[in-house]
């Protein structure tokens, strides 16, 4: 039993009855609780993994039919919602909540038969890039534990990453899952807007974010998205994806496709190491039959003013419902009146939070919504129009994940600036509604480096065919952990 | 000049769901925060699905009062906090950024002159604070959210109306027109609500919130007029400002919470996409929307030639006009819109007399006939209503049970009018002098037979006896 395995080769291994999945469920109990103390992926484990896998062997056994996942074992960002346990969203003011509903998404995976590890670690209501805003504490990169494993996501892409289960589900809203994805050396997609329900995932910024799958393998990624992507009755905002296949023909190679180098991600700012990274990653896009070119978009360097201006105004609203009334930790009232009350109650967001309340409260207020919530829109308007163009040229657009290599804990956490820079290259997806996806590429000097491709809307099938090609011409070591 | 402009909220009580869940629109008959679900209750994960039902009603509403509709809505959030509010934003609508709301500039007539109705647009409702105690101070403050996300449209006027009983006419008026369009009881507490604003001649306008009832509204204005012309006699400024009807003291007070300054930092509700409402839904709707009241009396007026004053009540009233379009045939029309607006409208005045009245339009249309063909007298028509009303009995089982059956034979009315002559022999002696106190005599025998008598045959006996 090898718990480095992919999602696709573990079902054939129980189909085939290599292991049963109570076997291989017990394993990577096992490995959490060998290795979690370190790395600290996890926020709360499924007491009743083993009986769920239990259950799903009893159905193999006696021929009754089985979800498509076998049991492999899951876990999910503690931001998205599973009935009768506790969704932090890593944050002391939910530190007890408990929602009443299942998120869609984890609903498709149950009735597909899967078992659910746990909900992992991310950055305080999904809002950060290195999980050091955990309210609960980092989690740690499984390829050197002194470096940051990116974020938000960062538990799901370390749990994954670790072996600590085969896949995960995380949420992008500024590159929330790619950056992890990318640090960590797993792959990671933020879908078309709207492919994947939001319901039961907590709002950060709600416009813009999107669940995404972790996983390890591209062909994984197009397995998940085939089980969690479609139209939900719950979700108004999700698209009809008219039951596309994400699997099939993802082989296809990407033979006489055109790419666009996007020139503003990837000449100015990047590490040596991430920059000739890039330049091997073209040239294997090339020796695969695509052509590349340099594209222009001239708005990108506006992209993550408006990215912060758009999702603190948007997380100032979302999260206004925290006032400890109806929900929450406790806090006895006694000596309080209404408004000093939920003021006081809301002390117990972190700093990063508050720091975006503030921000919400301010750039799309009266007098100052002209000058930064209003101007920001207008970014993100000529940005979608500039990008929409682009795509009439090219299939599509390429980039590093990240401009820098994962880095050490307290190097950036004091610097709030530089660390929304880590974010150059995703919002531009999030904020044209595109799907994108982090392919591991290469581990220089014993960290991650991934590569980014954004495709058109509801491109995902094309797009996970290049992710496919790209992955097959790389060659990783493994995760020294 | 006083100009008036109001602010009206009215719940689409007729909905099954609220604006964004399925729980019931009609929150009345449940227990305090027992009709609520994840989605009113704003809790973390959930997201609004919208009522469509909602918009196509409010859509309606829109049409009704002669509004522009745009082609497609959007909703946006108004953010603050309150109790009342779960996600302390409410989900609203608004045209600062282009018409994005449910329809504007409409307008309604009120006796000859253009109210303009600024905008419409749709809301969800807020929970209800309930206070405990009576004093300002008071202790405890309980939260009920049934009514958190019920379907709200709030309809803006301009400030067209120059005195408070103008606006009486037009809440009259928009109240029928509600109730008409099948989509709003306005009866119901607290499903029609208005808020009013007042400036007088020179002076700053002023918003005042907080009144109960319709009536309210018209002291409110009253009050408030006065106040303003007073100050403006003393040469002091009128301030602009929110003030609050204090209902117990009948005077409006400034409100401390400078609700004016508070900035809801609106923007766009994401969580629900843009509405298109295609020309497809238009005319369905515009289709299915209900003859409009000043057409139903047009069409009382001409087709049926009942008197316009006749007319005008049942159209405006969705419960007699559906009565009278149910029991009338073309011959007895006339006669049917009598008996309701007579005798009918003194049994139902109230809202609960309707709902416990027995009464179906087959009991108007037989009560009619048994009058024509005289088994039944007009007078005794009344008191078989008012038993219909109460127990539901057809008026044939009326007719022998309570004895209500027309006297015509001669033979019986004639010992009645013996009897009465016996006993008003002034009045026979009068009535012999002066034929026009005769119907003194007829008063008398339909009194003795409890309206039963063929008043047309007791005239003849008289007047033949009295010769």
């Amino acid at each position: 039993m090898n718990l480095k395995t992919s999602i696709l080769d573990y079902i054939n291994d129980v189909k085939s009855g290599s292991f049963t999945v109570e076997e291989f469920t017990s394993t990577t109990i096992q490995r959490i609780k060998d290795v979690d103390d370190d790395v600290h992926a996890y926020l709360s484990l499924n007491e009743s993994a083993i009986e769920d896998a239990r259950i799903i062997d009893k159905k193999i056994s006696v021929g009754e039919k089985v979800g498509a996942c076998y049991g492999f074992p899951i876990s999910i960002k503690d931001n998205i919602c599973i009935a009768g346990s506790k969704t932090t969203c890593a944050s002391k003011i939910l530190e007890n909540f408990v929602a009443p509903y299942t998120a869609t998404v984890v609903d498709k995976l149950q009735n597909e038969d899967v078992v659910i590890t746990g909900k992992t670690n991310l950055d305080e209501f999904a809002m950060g890039l290195t999980t050091e805003f955990s309210a609960y504490g980092p989690t740690k990169n499984p390829w050197n534990l002194k470096y940051v494993p990116g974020g938000s996501s960062g538990g799901s892409a370390a749990s994954v990453a670790a072996n600590e289960c085969l896949a995960s589900l995380g949420s992008d809203t500024g590159g929330s899952v790619r950056n992890p994805a990318s640090f960590c050396s797993v792959v990671g997609l933020k879908p078309t807007y709207g492919l994947i329900s939001r319901y039961g995932l907590i709002s950060y910024a709600n416009s813009i974010e999107q669940i995404g799958p972790v996983t390890k393998t591209v062909k994984d990624c197009g397995f998940l998205l085939n089980i969690i992507a479609g139209q939900d009755s719950n979700d108004d905002t999700t698209i009809d994806n008219v039951n596309s296949d994400y699997l099939s023909d993802i082989e296809q190679g990407i033979e006489g496709k055109k790419i666009g180098i996007i020139k503003e991600m990837t000449s100015e700012g990047l590490s040596p190491e991430v920059s000739d990274a890039t330049k091997n990653a073209i040239q294997d896009f090339e020796k695969l039959g695509a052509s590349c070119e340099e594209v222009s978009l001239p708005t990108i360097p506006y992209t993550v003013a408006a990215y912060y201006t758009i999702t603190s105004t948007e997380a100032g609203s979302n999260l206004a419902r925290y006032d400890n009334i109806r929900y929450g930790y406790d806090f006895d009232s006694e000596g309080y009146e209404y408004n000093s009350y939920i003021s006081k109650s809301r002390t117990k967001f972190g700093p990063e939070v508050t720091r975006r309340i503030i921000l919400g409260g301010f750039v799309p207020s009266a007098g100052h919504a002209g000058k930064y919530f209003l101007k920001a829109l207008k970014v993100k308007s000529k940005l979608i129009s500039e990008v929409n163009r682009a795509f009439e040229k090219y299939d599509f657009l390429i980039s590093p994940t990240a401009p820098v290599q994962p880095f050490q804990f307290g190097e950036k956490i004091d610097d709030p600036v530089t660390l929304m820079l880590l974010d150059y290259n995703t919002v531009t997806a999030n904020l044209t509604g595109k799907p994108a996806i982090s392919v591991p590429y290469r581990v220089t000097g014993g960290l991650p480096i991934g590569m980014q491709i954004i495709g058109n809307s509801k491109s995902e099938k094309s797009l996970l065919q290049a992710a496919y090609a790209l992955e097959s011409k790389t060659e990783l070591p493994e995760v020294p952990l | 000049m006083t100009k008036i402009g109001l602010e009206i909220h009215c719940q689409l009580t007729k909905l099954q769901s609220k604006l964004f869940c399925s729980c019931k629109a009609n929150y009345r008959e449940f227990q305090p925060n027992h009709n609520i679900c994840p989605i009113c209750m704003g809790l973390p994960g959930s997201l609004p699905r919208l009522n469509q039902k909602a918009v196509e009603s409010a859509t309606s509403i829109a049409m009704a009062l002669s509004c522009e509709t745009p082609e497609k809505i959007a909703f946006f959030r108004k953010n603050y906090f309150y109790p009342d509010l779960p996600k302390n934003f409410q989900i609203t609508q608004l045209n600062v950024y282009g018409d994005m709301s449910i329809g504007g500039e409409g307008y309604v007539d009120v006796e000859g002159k253009k109210i303009k109705i600024r905008r419409i647009q749709l809301e969800e409702d807020p929970g209800r604070l309930i206070y405990e105690g009576e004093s300002e101070r008071t202790k405890i403050t309980l939260v009920d959210y049934n009514r958190a996300g019920t379907p709200l449209v709030e309809i803006v006027t301009d400030p067209d109306f120059e005195n408070p009983r103008q606006v009486r006419v037009f809440l009259n008026i928009l109240s029928d027109l509600l109730e008409n369009l099948g989509v709003s009881e306005p009866g119901l507490e607290g499903a029609m609500r208005a808020d009013g604003n007042v400036s007088i001649e020179g002076g700053n306008k002023v918003e005042i919130k907080n009144i109960g009832s319709f009536h309210d509204l018209e002291k409110a204005l009253h009050f408030e007029i006065t106040r303003q012309k007073s100050l403006s006699e003393r040469d002091i400024e009128i301030v602009q400002e929110t003030r609050h009807w204090d209902d117990r003291r009948k005077i409006t007070v400034s409100s401390r919470s400078k609700e004016e300054d508070q900035d809801y930092r609106y923007f766009l509700e994401n969580d629900i996409p843009w509405v298109k409402i295609d020309q497809e839904t238009m005319t369905s709707l515009q289709k299915n929307m209900p003859e409009s009241i000043s057409s139903k009396k047009e069409r009382f007026v001409e087709k049926f030639n009942i008197a316009p004053q006749v007319a005008d009540i049942l159209a405006s009233d969705k419960y007699y006009s559906d009565l009278f379009e149910n029991a009338h045939s073309n011959s007895d029309a006339k006669d049917i819109a009598n008996l309701i607006t007579t005798d009918l409208m003194g049994f139902v005045d109230t809202k609960e007399k309707r709902e416990e009245s027995k009464l179906t339009s087959h009991h108007l249309s037989d009560l009619i006939a048994a009058i024509n063909d005289k088994t039944l007298t007009r007078t005794s028509s009344k008191t078989a209503l008012q038993e219909i009303v109460k127990s539901g009995k057809s008026v044939k089982e009326l007719l022998t049970e309570m004895d209500l059956g027309q006297v015509s034979d001669s033979s019986e009315i004639e010992s009645i009018i013996m009897q009465v002559f016996e006993d008003e022999k002034q009045a026979v002696i009068d009535a012999k002098e002066n034929p026009e106190t005769v119907n003194y005599l007829v008063g008398k025998v339909m009194q003795k037979t409890k309206g039963k008598a063929d008043p047309t045959k007791t005239l003849e006996l008289i007047k033949s006896k009295l010769n």
